[in-house]
């Protein structure tokens, strides 16, 4: 297809690093640097110039890539993988260290909502501030204006200061500007990091409509539940380059294998120097997921089985095992004694290699990185070994079950739980009951 | 089709496109003196206009004194330079009331240090804008120096009134004030593209303006008079813009005998000079902006 609306080639964002706050120069360094820069340049010509390169790096290399018209593109990857280097050049921001971009039709780029919004200004006074900043004129802002207030819903206070705004209310106005854009080609990053549910239900309302409409959108997002619903295409940017483009659910599947973080299993095999001690020593650890779910695609709904085989070395030592599993904010989720399996209660072990598995039911964990700890205990109450960090893995999010909901799913487990709702009693058709009033 | 038109409000995607000129746009490092787009900074009047106008609300909105901060400056001063050099030390004030005399300077003076303070900081302070859109950078000291015009008019009601006062009316030579005030917008803009686009690299800027403001008030014939000085050194003396500025003022408002036609031009292209070399050095730096500030 030949109607690409951007077309990139070779595309390279090259920064000093530490360059946000170190790089402005005072004048004496001015100064002193033209001073020295003869013999800077003969002592680095001597070393074949290599001393600067060092301290910089490629944001963005060699990126190439067309977006056709009416196309939705997904951009994921890791924070400082250069998606949002890839969006500022793109919207004239920053330029380019090397290739170029083309773009044929008007941009809109939406980088943060609210850009300009100014605490002591009314609403109405950051409409025309804010549009105005997005390239809106000042009748197409006027024109729009009843609309915008009545998307935002703040028809009461658009006379009041946004500061005495509530957080709702400031991101409701502030997207409701930005949606009333009108341009071919719109860019935007991470617009579903804030907000409340009803916000996010808006904004990809809007951004549903505005695909409708044929327009081109660029759209940066952790959120891959979104990507995967909302992008026609899916575009996976890794330490600045370009690694995969194509369909959103290959494109997420094949990012989510090598992004996961993962320690799925630990093996020794040597029975004297394995962790433990005198009683015990253990041999494996390990996840697996239950059914035929890959590793790197376990998500919420997926059961998970822990393994632990371990070497029970003196005879008559009754030992059990405590698992503990944490979130990524160290909050312990759960633990689990092994003493609480009927068949081997209270019972000492026998010499001999043990394995001991237990079952996580899915739709239970919420999504997001955890780790296991393992303690072995003696008689109940003695540590014998503690493993810290014997696991690490991570659930990815659910994408059904969600009723068009992208934000990230509340609480520190996510139970499915039962929920039966019944009629108790209908109104009669002829003596409408009549509803409580509540206004004054 | 029919779907398009469900979205409300909006214009369709084939009526935009015919407005817009249809020119691909190409994105690529740059290099050496860029061009200075005054066709673009023209299609951005309104924002120009939006930012300078919230500024003036915002600094207004902000302060318990609000606009009546626009006399307060220059008055005060006044009586100081009324008290030191004018009743102490006698400073010659060409046959005017020496009150009337350094006010009628001030009230520009105040205008151009203000414009120079705030522009030399705005694009530090406006970097929340700078690194999350694109629109011409150099909208941003220009609406900064534009919204110290409304505070330029408030102390210049209170020239007039001060004028009254001392029963001197304005004459035909008011007709020249515009354009005195536009050299002293010139000025303060060609300073500004300067400062602001330097303080970006170097943030000393910010820690030298008092100082270079000090200086200045002092080496324009605020205080004082440049009839003091001989020719041709008087002429040479317009090289700073502002000595055009402030002669300009004091002839046209307060009647002085001593014609300043020969320091206005040399003060005039002296700012013109600035304002075309401290546009072309912004445009120039612009490109590092937003991944230095």
């Amino acid at each position: 297809m030949s109607d690409a609306v951007i077309r990139v080639a070779g595309l390279g964002k090259q920064y000093r690093i530490g360059n946000k706050q170190e790089c402005y120069k005072t004048l004496a360094e001015t100064v002193r640097h033209s001073f020295t820069a003869p013999f800077r340049k003969l002592r680095s010509g001597l070393q074949n110039g290599n001393g600067r390169r060092n301290s910089t790096i490629w944001a963005l290399k060699d990126l190439s890539i067309a977006i056709n018209r009416g196309e939705v593109l997904g951009i994921i990857g890791r924070n400082g993988a250069g998606k949002s280097t890839l969006l500022k050049i793109l919207s004239r921001i920053t330029e380019p260290t090397e290739g170029y971009a083309e773009v044929d039709g008007s941009v809109s780029s939406l980088l943060e909502v609210g850009i300009g919004f100014h605490q002591e200004l009314t609403g109405r006074e950051n409409i025309y501030l804010n549009g105005a900043i997005l390239g809106m004129k000042r009748n197409e802002i006027t024109r729009n204006f009843d609309e915008i207030v009545a998307f935002a819903e703040i028809e009461k206070f658009i006379d009041t200061p946004v500061k005495r705004y509530s957080t709702g209310m400031y991101l409701r106005l502030a997207f409701a500007v930005a949606a009333h854009l009108q341009s071919e080609i719109l860019i935007v990053d991470e617009v579903l990091a804030v907000g409340d549910a009803q916000f996010q239900k808006k904004c990809l309302g809007k951004m549903n409509e505005i695909r409708g409409g044929g327009r081109t959108i660029l759209f940066v997002s952790h959120n891959l539940a979104a990507i995967q619903s909302l992008c026609s295409r899916a575009l996976w940017v890794q330490d600045g380059r370009g690694i995969e483009d194509g369909e959103p659910g290959a494109v997420v599947a094949d990012y989510l294998k090598t992004a996961t973080m993962f320690l799925g299993e630990k093996v020794w095999d040597d029975r004297a120097t394995a962790p433990g001690g005198d009683e015990v020593r253990l041999h494996a650890i390990r996840l697996i997921p239950e059914g035929d779910t890959n590793v790197e695609l376990m998500n919420t709904a997926t059961p998970l089985m822990i393994e632990v085989e371990y070497w029970s070395l003196k005879p008559d030592t009754k030992l059990s095992l405590i698992m503990s599993v944490y979130n990524q904010e160290e909050v312990c989720v759960f633990s689990s004694n092994s003493a609480s399996e009927q068949a081997w209660q209270d019972k000492p072990l026998p010499t001999g290699l043990f394995r001991s598995q237990c079952h996580i039911p899915g739709n239970m964990l919420n999504d997001g990185a955890y780790r296991v700890s393992l303690v072995v205990f003696k008689d109940g109450s003695t540590v014998v070994h503690r493993e810290e960090d014997a696991l690490v893995f991570e659930i990815q999010d659910n994408v059904e079950d969600r009723n068009g909901w992208y934000g990230k799913w509340a609480g520190v487990i996510r139970p499915k739980l039962y929920w039966s709702t019944e009629l108790l009693e209908p109104f009669s058709d002829k003596a409408p009951s009549k509803p409580i009033e509540t206004s004054a | 089709m029919a779907a398009n038109s469900a979205i409300e409000g909006q214009i369709p995607l084939d009526e935009i496109r015919k407005t817009q000129l249809k020119t691909v746009l190409r994105i690529e490092p740059s290099k050496g003196w860029a061009p200075l787009k005054i066709g673009e900074l023209w299609e951005y009047r309104e924002l120009i206009y939006f930012l300078a106008w919230s500024n003036v609300k915002i600094r207004y909105k902000q302060t318990v004194l609000g606009a009546a901060w626009a006399i307060i400056q220059p008055f005060m001063t006044m009586l100081v330079f009324s008290l030191f050099f004018g009743k102490l030390a006698k400073v010659p004030s060409d046959n005017v009331p020496y009150p009337v005399f350094s006010f009628a300077a001030l009230v520009p003076w105040t205008f151009f240090s203000n414009s120079l303070r705030l522009a030399s900081n705005s694009l530090i302070g406006s970097a929340h804008l700078i690194t999350k859109i694109y629109f011409p950078r150099l909208a941003i000291p220009i609406a900064t120096v534009l919204s110290g015009v409304v505070d330029f008019g408030v102390a210049f009601l209170m020239l007039l009134a001060m004028m009254l006062y001392y029963g001197m009316m304005p004459g035909d030579r008011m007709l020249w004030l515009p354009l005195f005030f536009m050299l002293a917008v010139v000025a303060a803009l060609g300073a500004s593209l300067w400062l602001s686009a330097l303080s970006v690299e170097y943030r000393d800027v910010q820690h030298v303006m008092p100082f270079v403001l000090q200086f200045w008030l002092f080496a324009t014939p605020i205080a004082y008079s440049s009839s003091m000085l001989a020719e041709p050194w008087r002429t040479l003396y317009g090289i700073n813009p502002m000595v055009g500025v402030v002669e300009g003022f004091r002839w046209a408002l307060l009647g002085v005998h001593t014609s300043p036609g020969p320091i206005i031009i040399v003060s005039s292209v002296a700012a013109l000079i600035t304002l075309t070399t401290g546009a072309f050095y912004f445009r120039r730096m612009e490109r590092t902006f937003a991944d230095m500030v």
